[in-house]
């Protein structure tokens, strides 16, 4: 098993897909001749040819609509929005058209599409590149969103979405992409080599959607993360000292509830941690979600470790990010209250 | 040109409101017959003129002429006549329907029934149409029957949309009638779209799409033109200028500065202007833009140019924002009129077969709706099973679902 990082793991991932079924069609803003801004499709047209992975006029809305009458023509789309931040044009079409066309068509009609989208901060990419808008689709009824955390589960999730045939949003921490970022981003980058969840194996295999990863097992407080967050929650945990288990959600919809339950009644204490801004983000769901399911088993009241809602600033990306220091000041605070 | 003050925002306004009289004096009629049929492989820029002015190929008399006469036979032509027909008369009957409170809304399409017929019988069955809400002609063109549609404007025990979708929002993959949506314009890309999937499998079927001229401010239809120009996907993009958006006026989208057509030149899609009301001419624009499809030449945009003769929808009261003698003074008349007249001066019809068919459609569709009724209407009677409504949100019902559907005590 070969260690990669996780923009090759999605690379492979979308290789695989590639040569496994005829009806992939890969398309997005730059991702042809040239292989994506962040890689992500290198060499897939010069291996696969124009007509399987080609380049997209800079219309997110034309792309996701475009997508959607393949899909509806019996391909498989997986297209790659830029950045998440751009996603925005294309929110009636995901919204109102890829989410509803089963329903709306009582099963008539329907769009496997996987839409790619880097998401997240940590990159000094300002308030246009930066973005977690995984709340958004979360809320729609319709459509499925994952968000990976390492390149072995990338490439399988990624996998699982395309096979899905149902629209996926596929959210990736582009902060992630070349390396685990536990949240000190003023230490040494480290890149993915050596690190275990970089073993990624050969060939076809799917992470099925809606099933969360226990990333680090423990007693004290239950940690609830997916994306970037999952890193710097586990060492959020270890320097405030504490056994915490960081639940890796993989996917917000559908949600693996019972992992999430079993952990909070076993730890008595939730923390939610999301680079999202706080108000009516997905962490408001899992709240409400453990306090319903868990309420008698909790010690102290479940709290949201967040981007601050506000636009991502530039110059203040680390006041913004909710990063160890934050984390680890209130987990010790939930636990010192009990 | 005139000088207007330094700065002054224009509001573009109808000529004419409630209370005054029909004015129609600046619409350029072009001769019938007058317009030149340019070989399929033309440069949009080339037939620059086809996009500003009219192709028409019938009089007001039912006389045909000129290069873009489709030369079509007796059974075509009453083939054509027969669904514009059986389309009004449905609409008919459904709008009486809604009066009579058995449905919840309604949308007719009279006077623009040429725009979905013809523009259908002019493609193959196997062709894949993107329609709007306006174009119940499609269905009907191709021999849907008129009952499932019904069912669906019901929401009854036999809509085969389980009563998810407001009425006329129809959908038909059998009849090659994409899923109707109430989000203006989003079927324009997706078109555009199913197209290209035809284009890269080389399949020999070609897509349709209609949008309103209003809608042609929406970006959707800006994005479908941009596509279907770079990969010159294999689509008819028809435009269906019907001069009114709901109390809005063609200049507000954009009307007065340039034709609805025009708009597929920016982008060097070689577009027609054709007269909406005509059938052979909407027929004959059609046949055009799907031999230019079929052989490769990628897409065509086609303005039909008509006239909304009723409201919007059961919700609208049009003679609010426009004179109600409008409609009648509307000056390139009715499709059906129009193509009746071209087969009585043929000798292929009279006016006594004209009668019985009347006659016989409108028995059709009482039949159908006494059917239909019997299965049901939304405020009486019998509907779909509301457990369904949990069903085809994802292909699997997820968890998180199941157990809503428990709470709905379902």
């Amino acid at each position: 098993m070969p260690g990669m990082s996780m923009i090759e793991a999605i690379n492979d991932a979308l290789d695989v897909a590639l040569a496994r079924r005829r009806e992939v069609v890969i398309f997005g803003q730059d991702v042809g001749f040239f292989g994506g801004v962040f890689r992500a499709t290198e060499n897939l047209q010069h291996r696969y040819g124009k007509s399987r992975v080609f380049d997209a006029p800079i219309s997110e809305g034309g792309i996701v609509g475009a997508a959607v009458g393949l899909g509806a023509y019996g391909k498989r789309p997986v297209i790659e929005i830029q950045f998440a931040d751009y996603i925005y044009p294309a929110t009636d079409q995901l919204i109102s058209e890829a989410a509803r066309l089963r329903y709306r068509s009582a099963g008539e009609w329907w769009c496997p599409i996987t839409v790619r989208a880097p998401y997240g901060g940590g990159i000094y990419g300002g308030q246009t590149h930066s973005q977690s808008p995984e709340g958004i689709f979360s809320h729609v009824a319709g459509l499925k969103t994952v968000i990976p955390s390492t390149p072995s589960d990338a490439k399988g999730l990624l996998l699982a979405a395309i096979e899905d045939d149902d629209p996926v949003l596929f959210f990736e921490p582009k902060r992630l992409y070349n390396g685990p970022f536990d949240g000190h981003h003023d230490s040494p980058v480290t890149t993915w080599t050596g690190h275990p969840d970089a073993e990624v194996a050969e060939g076809f295999y799917t992470v099925p959607l809606g099933s969360a990863r226990i990333a680090r097992p423990g007693q004290d407080v239950t940690i609830l993360a997916y994306g970037t967050m999952v890193h710097v929650a586990i060492a959020a945990a270890a320097e405030a000292g504490l056994d915490a288990e960081v639940i890796d959600l993989r996917t917000l919809v559908p949600l693996d509830t019972g992992t999430i339950f079993n952990s909070v009644l076993k730890t008595g204490h939730c923390a939610i941690v999301h680079e999202a801004t706080r108000t009516s983000g997905f962490g408001a769901e899992l709240a409400a979600l453990v306090q319903r399911h868990c309420f008698y088993a909790l010690e102290a009241p479940i709290e949201r470790i967040t981007g601050w809602d506000t636009p991502y600033p530039h110059a203040f990306e680390w006041e913004y990010f909710p990063g160890p220091a934050r984390i680890a000041e209130t987990l010790r605070r939930m636990v010192e209250s009990r | 040109m005139m000088a207007g003050k330094a700065q002054d925002l224009h509001i573009p306004e109808p000529s004419i409101r409630p209370g005054g009289e029909p004015d129609f004096s600046r619409i350029d009629l072009s001769r019938p017959g007058s317009a030149r049929r340019p070989p399929v492989d033309i440069d949009a820029a080339e037939i620059r003129d086809l996009a500003f002015g009219l192709i028409r190929v019938l009089d007001l008399d039912g006389d045909a002429f000129g290069e873009w006469d489709p030369q079509l036979s007796p059974e075509q032509l009453r083939n054509g006549l027969r669904a514009m027909m059986l389309t009004r008369a449905y609409d008919e009957r459904m709008m009486r329907m809604q009066r009579q409170g058995k449905a919840s809304f309604y949308m007719k399409s009279t006077g623009e029934e040429a725009v979905a017929v013809a523009a259908t019988l002019a493609l193959r069955k196997s062709d894949m149409c993107f329609p709007t809400y306006r174009q119940q002609g499609i269905l009907i063109a191709r021999d849907w029957p008129i009952v499932d549609m019904m069912n669906q404007v019901y929401s009854n025990s036999a809509d085969r949309l389980k009563g998810r979708q407001m009425p006329v929002f129809y959908s038909s993959r059998e009849a090659g009638f994409f899923s109707i949506s109430g989000n203006l314009g989003t079927q324009y890309s997706q078109a555009v779209g199913w197209a290209m999937g035809a284009a890269l499998d080389g399949d020999e079927r070609i897509a349709s799409a209609w949008i309103g001229e209003g809608a042609t401010a929406e970006g959707d239809f800006h994005y479908a033109l941009t596509f279907a120009s770079v990969y010159q996907a294999p689509v008819i993009l028809n435009i269906v200028n019907n001069q009114w958006a709901i109390s809005t006026f063609a200049g507000i989208a954009g009307a007065e500065r340039s034709t609805f057509a025009s708009r597929g030149l920016g982008v060097g899609i070689p577009s027609l202007r054709v007269d909406g009301n005509d059938y052979l001419a909407v027929y004959a624009a059609t046949s055009w833009a799907a031999g230019r499809a079929r052989a490769g030449h990628g897409p065509t945009v086609i303005e039909s140019f008509t006239y909304r003769v009723e409201g919007h929808s059961s919700s609208d009261d049009p003679s609010r924002y426009r004179p109600s003698q409008e409609p009648s003074e509307w000056p390139l008349g009715d499709p059906v009129d129009r193509l009746k007249r071209h087969l009585l001066r043929a000798g292929l019809w009279t006016e006594a077969e004209h009668e019985t068919l009347w006659a016989e459609l409108d028995e059709q569709v009482r039949q159908a709706g006494k059917e239909a009724e019997r299965h049901g209407m939304l405020k009486h009677g019998a509907r779909s099973d509301p457990a369904s409504m949990f069903e085809d949100v994802f292909r699997e019902i997820p968890p998180h679902l199941l157990e809503q559907r428990n709470e709905a005590g379902f």
